[in-house]
C-alpha cells in the first residue's frame, strides 16, 4: 500500500491523542486548572490535528459530513461518529476540569470509552479489509490499542502503568510483525486464484493491460520502501519502545530533569510509532497486485 | 444506505470467455469512450501525451502466460497466452458497497448492479481498497470514485436501436469474447453458456460471490507430427539445375577454387 503521509499522520497522532484523553478521561491524572488547559490542548491536538490531516487525502473534504451517516455498515462511519462523540464529551468533560475546577467523573467515563472506541473503530477500517492479508489479522485492533494506551500513558505521566504499557505493546509489534509476513502467503491468494488458472499450470503475468502506471498501482503497489524494512523495524522498536522504556525508568534526580527525560520519551515514541506506521501501509500487500505479477 | 440488498431481483452481469478473447483492447475504448460521454464524471486522462501518461480506466485487458507442468502425455508442454479483460463483477456480496462511509456506494436491488452516486462520493479510496479486484479507479481530475456502471445509461435506454442496449464493451467486441444477461436466471442464456462451459468465480476465497464469471480456456489441439501443412509445398522441383543455368554451374565449378 501506499504509505500515504495524511494516513501516517493521522493514525499516529490521533492514536497519541485518544490515547491521552483516555486517561484524562478515568482522571489520571486528575488535573484542573491551567495544568489541564495544557493536558487538553495536547490532547485535542493530537487527535484534532490527525483528523484534519485524515481530510487531505479526500477527493472531497467539503462533503467529509456525509461519512457520519453509515454506521449501520461501514467502520470508517463508525470511527467518524466515535471520534465526533469522543472530542464533544472529553471538551465538556475538559471545561469542567479547566474551568469549574471539577472532575465530572461519569463524563470522563463516557468520554475515555468514546476515545479507546475511536482507535479500535480506526483499526477495523484496516482489520475488516480481506483484500491486504497483512491487515486482515485479530494482532491489527490489538497493536492499535496498545499503542495508543502506551503512547497515553506516557504523555499523562501514569509513572506505574507506562512501562507495563509500553513492554505490552512492544511484544504486540513483533508478534505482528512475525504473523504478518506469513499473511499473505497463508491467505491462500495467489495469482492462480487471481486468475482461475491455477489449475492449468504456472501463471505468469505476460503483459500489463497498460505501458503507463495507473491508480491500481499507485495505490496498492509500493515495493520501493520494503527493501530496508528490517533495518526501519528495528529503528521503529528501539524508538517506539526501548529508549522511552529506558528513558522513563532511569531515575533522575529533581522535577525539571525528569520532566525533559519523560518529554524525550515521549517524542522517541511518537517517532518509533510513525515509524511503524509507515511500515504498517509500506508492507502491507493488497491482492490487486498479483494481476500485475507484483505485490 | 450502503447495506446490501438481502437479494435481488435480476443478478446483470457479464460473462467473459477467455478462450475466445484475442486481447485487441477494443472493449477497453469502447468503454472509456462511452463512459467519457455520458454517465457521471468523465474518464480523465492525465498528461496523455507527455512522458508518463495514465488515466482512469472501467475495463482493463491483462495476458498472462500459463505454462503447463509436464506430464506423461506431455512432456514438454506448450506455454498458453490467455488475455483477461478484468472489470468490476457486480458482486452479491460486493465488500465495496459495505465499506463506503456516506452511502455513495450501492448494489441496486432490482438488478444488482454496483454504481456510485457521484454527489454523495468523497473520494476517501477505501471502497477500491476493499476491492480484490482492482475494479475501482479514483479520478483524480474529478476526485470521485469511477467504476464499471455496466452501462446502466445504455442497457435500458430506450432512446437507442434494441441491438444497442448491452454494455459498449460487449456491443463492441469483435471475437464475441463478452455475453451479457440475467445470471440470476438459469434459463438466460448466459447462465446456459456458464454451466455448459463451467464458468468460473475469481478469487472465490474472498467470499466476494461475484455475479460475472469466466469461461475457462479450452485445451489446445495437439499437433502430432507435420507443424507446417506448406512445407511439402516449397520443396525444390528441380535437383539438378537444366539448361543455361546448368552450364554456368559446371562453367563455375571447373573455375580455381574447386566445386562445392
Amino acid at each position: 500500500m501506499h504509505p500515504a503521509p495524511s494516513v501516517i499522520i493521522f493514525t499516529t497522532l490521533s492514536g497519541l491523542g485518544f490515547g491521552l484523553l483516555f486517561f484524562l478521561g478515568l482522571g489520571q491524572p486528575a488535573v484542573t486548572g491551567t495544568v489541564a488547559f495544557v493536558f487538553y490542548a495536547i490532547a485535542f491536538g493530537l487527535a484534532c490535528g490527525g483528523l484534519l490531516a485524515s481530510t487531505f487525502h479526500l477527493g472531497h473534504p467539503e462533503r467529509a459530513w456525509r461519512a457520519l451517516t453509515q454506521w449501520k455498515s461501514s467502520w470508517l462511519s463508525r470511527e467518524g461518529v466515535c471520534a465526533v462523540g469522543a472530542l464533544i464529551v472529553m471538551g465538556l468533560y475538559a471545561l469542567g476540569a479547566v474551568f469549574m475546577d471539577s472532575q465530572w467523573t461519569l463524563l470522563g467515563w463516557i468520554g475515555a470509552a468514546l476515545s479507546l472506541a475511536t482507535v479500535f473503530t480506526t483499526s477495523m477500517i484496516y482489520t475488516q479489509l480481506k483484500t491486504i492479508p497483512r491487515w486482515n489479522m485479530e494482532l491489527t485492533p490489538v497493536m492499535f490499542l496498545s499503542f495508543s494506551l502506551a503512547g497515553g500513558a506516557l504523555l499523562a505521566g501514569a509513572e506505574s502503568l507506562a512501562p507495563w504499557l509500553l513492554v505490552i505493546a512492544g511484544a504486540v509489534q513483533l508478534a505482528y510483525w512475525a504473523k504478518g509476513d506469513k499473511a499473505l502467503e497463508n491467505s491462500g491468494t495467489n495469482i492462480g486464484t487471481a486468475t482461475g488458472l491455477g489449475d492449468r499450470g504456472a501463471v505468469r503475468a505476460f503483459e500489463p493491460p497498460h505501458t503507463g502506471s495507473n491508480y491500481l498501482l499507485r495505490e496498492f503497489v509500493h515495493v520501493v520502501g520494503r527493501k530496508h524494512a528490517q533495518k526501519l523495524r528495528m529503528i521503529a522498536f528501539v524508538l517506539g519502545f526501548a529508549l522511552p522504556l529506558l528513558l522513563i525508568l532511569t531515575p533522575v534526580e529533581g522535577v525539571a530533569i525528569k520532566h525533559v527525560f519523560a518529554a524525550l520519551a515521549v517524542l522517541s515514541h511518537l517517532a518509533g510509532a510513525a515509524t511503524s506506521r509507515w511500515l504498517f501501509f509500506a508492507q502491507a500487500e493488497h491482492v490487486v497486485g498479483l494481476y500485475y505479477g507484483k505485490r | 444506505m450502503t447495506e446490501l440488498p438481502n437479494s435481488t431481483d435480476r443478478k446483470m452481469g457479464l460473462v467473459i470467455d477467455l478462450d475466445t478473447c484475442v486481447g485487441c483492447h477494443a472493449c477497453v475504448i469502447s468503454c472509456k469512450g462511452w463512459n467519457t460521454e455520458n454517465y457521471g464524471a468523465p474518464l480523465s486522462d492525465q498528461n496523455p501525451y507527455g512522458g508518463d501518461p495514465s488515466g482512469t480506466f472501467l475495463n482493463r485487458v491483462h495476458s498472462y502466460e500459463v505454462q503447463p507442468s509436464p506430464c506423461s502425455s506431455q512432456p514438454n508442454p506448450a506455454a498458453q497466452l490467455i488475455h483477461f479483460p478484468k472489470s468490476c463483477l457486480h458482486c452479491e456480496d460486493a465488500p465495496c458497497v459495505t465499506v463506503c462511509p456516506t452511502g455513495a456506494s450501492y448494489k441496486r436491488a432490482e438488478d444488482g448492479i454496483v454504481l456510485v452516486n457521484e454527489d454523495h462520493c468523497i473520494g476517501c479510496g477505501l471502497c477500491a481498497w476493499s476491492c480484490p479486484y482492482g475494479a475501482r479507479e479514483l479520478d483524480l481530475a474529478e476526485g470521485v470514485m469511477k467504476k464499471c456502471t455496466l452501462c446502466v445509461d445504455r442497457i435500458y435506454n430506450e432512446n437507442l436501436p434494441e441491438v444497442d442496449r448491452i454494455p459498449s464493451c460487449v456491443r463492441t467486441c469483435p471475437a464475441g469474447a463478452r455475453h451479457f444477461g440475467d445470471l440470476g436466471d438459469p434459463e438466460s442464456d448466459v447462465s446456459k453458456l456458464v454451466a455448459e462451459r463451467g464458468g468460473m468465480d475469481l478469487m472465490p476465497e474472498m467470499g466476494t460471490k461475484p455475479v460475472n464469471k469466466y469461461l475457462p480456456p479450452r485445451p489446445k489441439d495437439q499437433i502430432e507430427d507435420q507443424i507446417d501443412i506448406l512445407a511439402p509445398l516449397l520443396a525444390p522441383v528441380a535437383e539438378e539445375p537444366q539448361g543455361f543455368m546448368g552450364w554456368l554451374d559446371k562453367a563455375l565449378d571447373k573455375l580455381p577454387g574447386g566445386a562445392n
